[in-house]
């Protein structure tokens, strides 16, 4: 979609963040090649949010710099890193909680719309053509993800694993460039899980989107992933193909070993 | 849920044919109730009826809507709605007074964007604090704009007395200063409101208001321009409180007077949407018939009870704990507002098969705005 | 020069004052997180039931124990009528309930208690005491070193018993709070009733001060722009913001009133205020919070 497509979508270099004096990110620094599906993974408290928070703006980096599609910032603002295409779903439930499903959708596609309060106003006819645009794009999403039977409810009756989808279906409605994924599968049941792991890696390989994901199921990960970046402390401590990382000692010391 | 919002279900879920005659049944509710409101009404009310119910009721539900727009759809808390409301009645004021040739629905309408204007710049804090510093802020609005009308003389053209008559009602040469013309022309005004209001919360304008509310840091993540939406917000919904004040002034007492735009209007106003529901475009209305029948109704009752006993000091201290005592009440009991109360029992009326779309069941609108 | 100070130190006597009825504010927001709107009308039931005992006949501290056993039964009732059944409602759901709730207090109030303007005598001689050129209300010293007092002593209160630490433990994870056993219900009682303490000696002197009237209800409005000041959780904030908007205050209507043409105490202080706000939007002592996503 870029000129700039021969580099890696997303670049970190030394990228550093504390909170009150505490360490959350230090001097971090790795790529992630276009088209892929890249998984953060490590302990609680190693980093991963601030991380994504950092690449869509929510926080900004004390030090080091985010390059984006060969444009480097220090602080992007989230408007902004919406605006070039970096879509993001959250740990924790983000949705609007009072909007039904297809209004939540609907609301990703905010930043595709030209339209302006006075046509909304007194619904003028570009304002219905675009509506009925956005509509379709929106029910497209909801009928991939499955949501359909879903459409019309208030979101914050639904089980959490559909809202989950939906906070996925949100993100995905903008046709974002870069997905930040931030735990989509936590809570889940196994079903969920594969069912979740099966949009991923269709957003990924029919919509075209370059995945960043927080996931803590290793096995998961190692499925879906191809290429894992292993935090701990707020440093990297692995970076690689599945593969590579589950035989890197460094990351068996750091993580995996403890945690299995 | 407003009935606008279902409507909205409703009009894309069922394709086709089935979608106009839903539409039609939807319609026709409404319909009849104009109906009434503009040929039955005007033909059978009495003037008291005009001067002392209907025409505050329609006012005060305006009013109550351009807060709902602003508080319960873009979750921005306001105390200033008696200071946008003066400053529609001040701006329609000069108008009418300064640019006799502009005609008076024209004057109206402009009276409304400086009040909306005057909004959008008392809305600047929402971009720094939310909460009750944002609601502090909007007193600060209040309280310097009640002041600057008094202050000023020119506002009030140099008026002696503290409140200005309004200048003569006329529409085309038709004069409206009869109960029932000001009753018309306030219906006209409402209506037309409700329903641009009615489209704006149900387009995207609307769905970036209802996304601010719920969680701003998300809605800018996933692209909602959250600094346009709340100040867009801020004034449209002072722009309508604006023309409620211009009509307060003009339709219903007849003077401009800055006492009538006080904090205790900016709390009534707050009390309306509490009442008839946050989110709701017909809890407006619902909310509004209740702050202007209880009064009548309190001082009926007692009345009857004490027999004309109880002065008039005691009434108004009866009529307090009444009010505060519902507010609490509404609060625990019905936190959606009667709105959602009508809601329940209509949907509970109709027999399933032409319920209209599945919407799930909405769930308590429990005001949560922070 | 001299009259400069005079007016300084005045508003700086009603900055105490005011900073008492803050911190009726900040002790409530700070247990339940609730921005208690009807704290002026708690002043208000004060200050005229302690009149209306006084009218009666009885002695000034046996009126003052019966109107503070009042205030306990009011925070007690407040806490089983208004705020349990809203436990879990956001902050402005809160506040609006404290609104109706401000309502109900000041219609009862002036229902039992009538409505008209009652004298207040504490006995406290009002001669202007002079030190050097400068004439200070010996009142307003008098009222200032009692509010000052009470001040000093909820902050000692609140920092060192085990009432203050399980206070601020509810304030800084209300969760982690009641899962090591500290009793909600019973705490936010407390609170409500030593905020019904405040309020009765604001009530006493702002009454003595004005008279005891419905207009006690107003000093609400005043201490509004001291916790936008002060923020809306530090005790310290309070007395910092209250002295900046009473000197404010003063001055404003000295040197700012005349250039504009009228009095201008109703807003000065609120768009004061909200200058604060745009430079630390969330106070000088509050701590913004990190958002979380």
């Amino acid at each position: 979609m870029s000129a700039s497509s021969a580099g890696p979508i997303l670049e970190l270099r030394d990228v550093s963040l504390s909170f009150k004096g505490v360490k959350a990110l230090n001097a971090l620094s790795f790529a992630v090649a276009r088209g892929e599906i890249c998984a953060l993974i490590g302990p609680n408290g190693a980093g991963k949010s601030s991380l994504l928070n950092i690449i869509n703006g929510v926080y900004r980096a004390d030090e080091g710099e985010v390059v984006f599609d060969g444009a480097p910032f220090r602080r992007i603002r989230p408007l902004e890193a919406a605006r070039r295409g970096i879509g993001r779903t959250f740990q924790h439930n983000a949705l609007f909680k009072r909007l039904s499903v297809i209004d939540n959708v609907l609301a990703g596609l905010t930043r595709h719309s030209r339209t302006t309060l006075v046509e909304h106003a007194f619904g003028l006819p570009r304002d219905l053509a675009e509506s009925r645009a956005l509509r379709a794009r929106a029910e497209d999403i909801i009928e991939h993800l499955e949501l359909t039977p879903h459409r019309g409810t208030v979101v914050s009756t639904l089980p959490y694993g559909v809202q989950k989808r939906v906070d996925l279906a949100r993100a995905l409605v903008g046709r974002p460039s870069l997905l930040l994924l931030d735990e989509p599968m936590a809570g889940m049941n196994q079903d969920e899980k594969r069912q979740m792991s099966r949009f991923v890696t269709e957003a990924n390989a029919v919509l075209g989107a370059t995945v960043v994901l927080i996931e803590h199921d290793i096995g998961v990960v190692m499925d879906l992933s191809h290429h894992v970046v292993v935090l701990d402390y707020g440093r990297k401590v692995g970076d690689g193909t599945p593969r590579q990382v589950r035989n890197d000692p460094d990351v068996i010391a750091a993580y995996l070993g403890t945690v299995h | 849920m407003s009935s606008a919002e279902t409507e909205a279900a409703a009009d894309f879920v069922a394709p086709g044919a089935a979608r106009d005659w839903r539409g039609l049944r939807r319609a026709l509710p409404l319909g009849l109730l104009l109906a009434v409101a503009f040929v039955i009404v005007p033909l059978a009310g009495t003037d008291y009826w005009f001067n002392a119910i209907l025409i505050p009721f329609l006012i005060m539900a305006l009013a109550g809507l351009g807060l709902n727009l602003l508080m319960g759809y873009a979750g921005q808390a306001s105390l200033g709605t008696g200071a946008f409301m003066a400053t529609g009645a001040y701006a329609t004021y000069n108008l009418l007074l300064r640019l006799p040739d502009i005609p008076l629905p024209i004057s109206l309408v402009l009276g409304g964007l400086i009040a909306g204007a005057v909004g959008v710049v008392v809305g600047l804090p929402s971009l720094r604090i939310k909460g009750f510093y944002l609601l502090a802020s909007t007193l600060a609005a209040q309280f310097l704009l009640e002041w600057i009308f008094n202050q000023y003389g020119w506002f009030s053209n140099y008026s002696t007395s503290s409140s200005i008559s309004a200048p003569k009602l006329a529409i085309l040469g038709q004069d409206l200063s009869s109960p029932v013309g000001r009753y018309l022309m306030t219906l006209t005004a409402v209506v037309a409101i409700a329903a641009v209001a009615a489209r704006l919360v149900k387009s995207q304008t609307g769905r970036a208001w209802s996304a601010v509310r719920d969680m701003d840091t998300a809605a800018a993540v996933i692209g909602v321009p959250v600094a346009r939406s709340k100040l867009s917000a801020f004034f449209v919904g002072a722009a309508v409180c604006g023309v409620a004040g211009a009509l307060w002034a003009f339709a219903y007492l007849g003077t401009v007077d800055a006492r009538s735009f006080g904090l205790d209007r900016s709390f009534q106003v707050m009390f309306i949407i509490i009442v008839g529901g946050m989110g709701s475009i017909a809890g407006n209305f619902i909310g509004s018939a209740f702050i202007v029948l209880l009064p009548i109704l309190l001082s009926q009752v007692s009345d009857r009870l004490f027999g004309g006993t109880v002065d008039a000091g005691q009434l108004a201290n009866l009529q307090r704990i009444a009010f505060g005592a519902l507010i609490i009440w509404f609060l625990i009991k019905e936190p959606a507002g009667l709105a959602a109360l009508a809601e329940r029992g209509w949907r509970r009326l109709r027999p399933s098969g032409t319920a209209g779309p599945e919407r799930g069941s909405r769930p308590g609108n429990t005001g949560k705005i922070f | 020069m001299a009259f400069l100070i005079e007016t300084l130190i005045g508003g700086l006597l009603s900055g105490v004052m005011y900073a008492l009825v803050a911190i009726g504010f900040v002790l409530i927001y700070k247990a339940s997180g609730v921005f208690n709107f009807a704290q002026g009308a708690m002043v208000l039931c004060a200050a005229l039931t302690f009149v209306t005992l006084r009218d009666q006949g009885l002695a000034f501290w046996f009126a003052a124990l019966v109107t503070l056993a009042i205030m306990v039964v009011l925070a007690i009732a407040v806490e089983r009528v208004v705020l349990r059944p809203l436990m879990n409602q956001s902050q402005i759901t809160l506040f609006m309930a404290t609104l109706g709730l401000s309502f109900v207090i000041e219609g009862m109030s002036q229902l039992v208690m009538g409505a008209s303007v009652h004298e207040l005598d504490l006995g406290i001689v009002d001669t202007p005491v002079e030190v050097g050129p400068i004439l200070v209300s010996q009142f307003d010293l008098v009222a200032a070193a009692a509010a000052g007092i009470l001040v000093l002593a909820l902050s000692v209160f609140f920092n060192v018993t085990r009432i203050g630490i399980s206070l601020r433990a509810i304030a800084d994870d209300p969760q982690a709070a009641l899962s090591i056993g500290i009793r909600l219900q019973r705490l936010w009682r407390i609170v409500w009733g030593v905020a019904g303490f405040v309020a009765l000696v604001a009530g006493l002197l702002w009454g003595s001060r004005q008279g005891v009237q419905f207009s006690l209800t107003f000093v609400v409005l005043k201490a509004l722009p001291v916790l936008i000041i002060g923020g809306f959780t530090s005790i310290a904030g309070a007395i910092v913001g209250g002295l900046i908007v009473g000197a404010a205050d003063a001055l404003a209507e000295i040197y700012v009133g005349p250039l504009l043409g009228g009095s201008v105490s109703t807003w000065f202080v609120y768009v004061l205020a909200v200058a604060f706000l745009l430079i630390r939007p969330a106070g000088l002592f509050g701590e913004r919070a990190i958002e979380r996503v």
